[in-house]
């Protein structure tokens, strides 16, 4: 550690799982305010950042993607026990991310759809989140995360204080921001209301309606949702993949996903794939 | 002429007011259009207006529709209304910069142009009388939302076409309106062509109205505007009964109604969103990274878990306790608290419930079944 490095930095570090990267990058996306940051904590372990690799323990590891191989396994459990605080960052971590549409199909589907040798693969039949495997401290939910909510938590975090994250619906930003509901106004199928905050209502406000990716609201109430949207001309096909994607495998999606498509292997993107590559 | 006196206003001449509100030092907002509704927005004049565009509402569902006529007013309401001017979504309250051993306050201040509203609905004026209740009547005066509202010209227009979800004739609070706003207009358009009654409320209106061209109105205006009204109150379809109903939800707290209700809503908070009487908050300090404090209010939902959070938990953890939350204090601890009704049947909870919960149905659910503890209805879930 250099002469001019301040001691009581707090330590922290990004760990990567099953997962795209965008979220652990969504630290680098806060570039106004990334400088002030590693003033205030010592980034020991990034490697979409740097090379340089400090030893644990750390303060505070954040963990990105699901649990999908055995090697995920032990690696999640030995960050855990290097880890003072755990936070996962987006839908892989907190519920499995789309890659979980694996666990609803027979082991071995989708590799046969996608890779010319799957026998290559060492992998798990399923995908899980973190929690399944590791107590974890704190969610942030998101497909990417906020970048936002993540500054918003190492705040919380430096100040000792409970972080100011919502658990209530994307339509209450809607509400705040002034956006006109899409749901009540428009055709669009919004999962908004019983989508968690935290996305400041990003697609709604450009006409979108929310596919979810923050997962469900607390106590959503997804069943009522659909069978609103299904009263009103959407099929249950579109319906079932409108909850099938990023958190496809949050049980209060996949419940009425499931029942939707009335089969234990519903597989409704198998179609489209097997279209594509024909 | 004084207060008291009522006019009549070509379109031109509303189109002077705009502009003499703003060379008097007013923001002029009032109803535009905007993704397919009618919302509040910047007046510059009245070309900005909704001219020829109706609205169709239902329990879950709103649509506008452009007509070929120039009628002005010819739609019932929006989905925010005047709440936010008055009460921000977010507000910034105060900073604080912590240093060695001290704290140091830093006021933000609350200095935002005084508003015109052209445009409000009688509903939304009984709004901004309930919400007053709230934050001027009370022990506790809120002084940014006073500030905003005593300087604030309120014109409202008064309604000629109810929408399916309107029920303000139940709550005595339109589609007239009597009290409660600066000037007070009523479109008409018959044989005496496309104009407004326009009653004057307020000392402030007078000074609007010097340099605008007007004749003072006369009995033909006002039965004009009778008639208008008539057919308003005509059309409304949807009503409340109001009568004892305070005491029915208050001695039906374990309704089986509640439970039924429960599984089709959401608790997306929406309906408190849109209501324009809704007053809650959420008062939380941020930090930032040089160690300054920011206090913040946001809008909060009683249909938020967290809303009711207390140490150990949430005291209303399910969603049927928080409809009934909702519903029985709207409707009839309102009158406890504030000494009024906290709904002004503007019927937004309605229209903009992603689905199609309709207040009145519920409140009237009960009352038809006062004292019952055994209702049958299909549950939702079974359909799935």
């Amino acid at each position: 550690m250099s002469a001019d490095t301040p001691v009581a930095r707090p330590t922290l570090a990004v760990w990567k799982f099953a997962s795209c990267d965008g979220c652990q990058l969504s630290l680098l996306d806060l570039e106004p305010e990334l400088l002030a940051i590693t003033r205030a904590v010592q980034i020991a372990h990034f490697t979409e950042m740097t090379r340089a690799h400090v030893e644990g323990p750390y303060d505070v590891s954040l963990v990105e993607g699901s649990i999908t191989t055995e090697a995920d396994v032990a690696r999640i459990l030995e960050v855990r026990e290097q880890s003072r605080y755990l936070i996962t960052i987006g839908a892989c971590a907190a519920t499995g991310g789309v890659q979980a549409l694996r666990n609803f199909v027979e082991p071995g589907t989708y590799p046969a759809m996608v890779y010319a040798h799957p026998e290559y693969l060492r992998a798990l039949d399923t995908s899980t989140p973190v929690s399944a495997h590791v107590v974890v401290d704190y969610e942030l939910r998101g497909c990417p995360i906020d970048r936002f909510q993540l500054l918003e938590v190492i705040l919380a975090l430096l100040s000792h204080r409970r972080p100011i994250v919502a658990t209530h619906s994307v339509c209450q930003e809607c509400k705040a921001r002034g956006t006109v509901c899409l749901a009540v106004s428009g055709e669009s199928a919004c999962l908004g209301p019983v989508t968690r905050a935290g996305c400041n209502a990003l697609c709604p406000s450009v006409g979108r309606g929310c596919f979810g990716c923050f997962g469900p609201s607390e106590g959503a109430n997804v069943g009522s949702l659909m069978q609103w949207l299904r009263s009103h001309g959407h099929a249950d096909v579109t319906l079932a993949r409108l909850l099938q994607t990023f958190n496809a495998a949050a049980p209060a999606f996949r419940e009425v996903a499931t029942n939707l498509v009335a089969t234990k292997v519903t597989l409704v993107a198998q179609p489209l794939m097997r279209k594509e590559r024909s | 002429m004084s207060v008291g006196a009522s006019v009549v206003l070509r379109v031109d001449d509303l189109a002077t007011l705009i502009t003499r509100l703003s060379e008097l030092g007013y923001e002029v907002k009032g109803p535009v259009v905007r993704a397919g509704a009618i919302v509040s927005g910047a007046l510059s004049g009245v070309g900005d207006l909704p001219k020829g565009v109706h609205d169709e509402q239902g329990p879950g569902e709103y649509r506008i529709a452009h007509g070929d006529d120039d009628h002005l007013f010819d739609w019932a309401v929006g989905p925010s209304g005047w709440k936010p001017e008055f009460f921000p979504p977010h507000d910034e309250l105060w900073r604080a910069r912590v240093g060695d051993g001290h704290v140091e306050l830093v006021e933000i201040p609350d200095e935002p142009r005084p508003l015109a509203v052209v445009g409000a609905r009688p509903c939304e004026a009984a709004a901004l009388g309930v919400l007053d209740r709230v934050f001027i009547d009370g022990a506790h005066r809120d002084t940014r939302y006073v500030e905003r509202r005593e300087n604030a010209f309120v014109a409202v227009v008064e309604c000629s076409s109810p929408a399916a979800t309107c029920f303000c004739d139940s709550m005595s609070s339109g589609p007239n309106i009597e009290v409660g706003f600066d000037l007070a207009l009523t479109e008409l358009d018959d044989d005496d062509g496309h104009r407004f009654l326009a009653r004057v409320g307020s000392v402030r209106a007078l000074a609007a109205l010097e340099g605008v061209a007007f004749v003072l109105a006369s009995a033909v205006d006002f039965s004009a505007r009778d008639a208008v009204l008539e057919g308003a109150r005509r059309r409304m379809v949807r009503h409340l009964d109001v009568d004892g109903l305070a005491g029915v939800l208050a001695r039906n707290l374990e309704h089986p109604r509640w439970a039924e209700v429960a599984e089709r809503c959401l608790s997306c908070g929406n309906c408190t969103l849109v209501c324009p009487t809704c007053f809650c908050s959420d008062v939380r300090d941020a930090t930032d990274l040089d160690g300054d404090v920011v206090r913040q209010r946001t809008w909060s939902s009683c249909f938020s878990v967290d809303h009711s959070y207390l140490h150990g938990g949430a005291v209303r953890p399910t969603t049927q306790s928080r409809y009934r939350q909702w519903m029985t204090h709207k409707l009839s601890s309102w009158w406890d608290q504030f000494d009024t009704t906290g709904c002004v049947g503007c019927g937004r909870c309605v229209a903009w419930c992603p689905v199609g919960i309709d207040l009145t149905e519920e409140a009237a659910a009960i009352v038809r079944f006062d004292g019952v503890t055994s209702v049958t209805r299909p549950s939702v879930r079974s359909h799935l």
